[in-house]
């Protein structure tokens, strides 16, 4: 019996830490996720379906999400609000991702941008990395290439 | 003695120009001049209009959905400012090879289908973009003339505070700071930041 509530509850945990966050946020969620104390290396990306260059950059924060599991990768969708369930979900679907999804409902750019960088400029794609156990941080407004967020992780935490 | 002075000679040289590079210009500052190809074929420097008191600069393309968004509104403050003296010049930044959407025949029928009273010069070196420190689509630089051949940066970022709905912006940005200009009054917000396309740059 007390093996059996251990099952259960480790298939509770491992089905919770599993389960992918898509949803529509308002900004205290993402800053949350960057000033919150975390055990994982959070790496946050900036993006949109209309984006041609952060569609490209994707599967690398696809392929980050199910290969290391020492980081947590949340792509933040700026799209509008009103065209999650149209845009933004089957996108999702149809690229098979499974890393957070969260899209960032407020549209008054200028009262959130330098709270997540100030030298952000606003352009996207851009990626913020963030090591809580170190204290370092970076961030990139660029299109990444393959292996340069692993390149960057791993400065972040020498 | 002689590295050293070539070392000063080099560092004097090369350190306004990196700097420029990096963070580009900002408001206050005199606003570089160009000599860049509009749509009709003409070269339009800051000096073409002798009309203008000033400049709503705005660098901006074809295929940039944000640019598309704000394009109407591009339109409506040329036709409520060029008259005082406060006229459009759009820019288009992107490198056409990365962004053919963006080259000189496509803002040509762009114009066109449009028909922009204004000039849309493009910046085949991207040198001009690079010395304002553009760093999205659409960024736009309100200028005001000081003297002649002297334009002063007076406003830089978003046209207002709604990509997707003119209506329901609740602060206008680039409005406020022309018609500040215009009564002489001061500018309250100087510089905002925008969620936009990064400008596709060449290799």
């Amino acid at each position: 019996m007390r093996s059996f509530s251990l099952i259960l509850l480790l298939a509770i945990v491992v089905s919770c830490s599993e389960k992918q966050r898509l949803e529509v946020v308002k900004f205290d969620a993402l800053e949350n996720i960057i000033e919150a104390p975390s055990d994982k290396v959070e790496v946050i990306n900036f993006w949109a379906t209309w984006c041609k260059p952060c569609i490209a950059e994707i599967p690398y924060f696809q392929q980050l999400h199910q290969n290391n599991s020492s980081v947590n990768v949340t792509l933040v969708s700026l799209d509008f609000a009103d065209e999650f369930h149209q845009k933004v979900i089957p996108f999702v679907e149809t690229k098979g991702i499974t890393a957070d999804i969260i899209l960032l409902d407020n549209i008054d750019y200028n009262s959130w941008i330098d709270k997540v960088d100030p030298s952000w400029s606003g352009a996207i794609p851009a990626t913020l990395v963030i090591n809580h156990q170190t204290g370092k941080r970076k961030f990139v407004e660029k299109e990444l290439q393959e292996g340069e967020i692993e390149s960057i992780i791993k400065e972040l935490t020498d | 003695m002689q590295t050293l002075k070539v070392l000063l000679f080099v560092s004097i040289l090369l350190f306004p120009f990196n700097g420029e590079r990096l963070d580009g210009l900002g408001v206050g500052d005199k606003a570089a001049d160009f000599n860049l190809k509009n749509v009709d074929g003409r070269i339009v420097s800051l000096e073409t209009n002798e009309a203008a008191k000033g400049y709503i600069l705005v660098f901006t393309c074809n295929t940039c959905p944000y640019a598309n968004m704000y394009e109407d509104r591009i339109i409506e403050l040329h036709n409520k400012y060029a008259d005082q003296g406060f006229p459009v010049l759009a820019i288009q930044p992107n490198d056409t090879n990365k962004s053919p959407g963006d080259s000189y025949e496509n803002m040509q029928a762009r114009a066109k289908e449009k028909s922009y009273a204004f000039p849309y010069v493009i910046d085949e070196t991207q040198e001009t973009t690079k010395t304002y420190g553009a760093t999205n689509t659409p960024h736009v630089y309100v200028l005001n003339k000081v003297s002649k051949n002297n334009f002063r940066i007076e406003y830089i970022g978003a046209i207002d505070n709604n990509s997707r709905n003119a209506d329901a912006a609740s602060k206008h940005y680039v409005e406020e700071a022309v018609e500040n200009l215009i009564s002489g009054a001061d500018i309250p917000t100087k510089s905002t930041k925008a969620i936009g396309c990064q400008i596709k740059w060449g290799d």
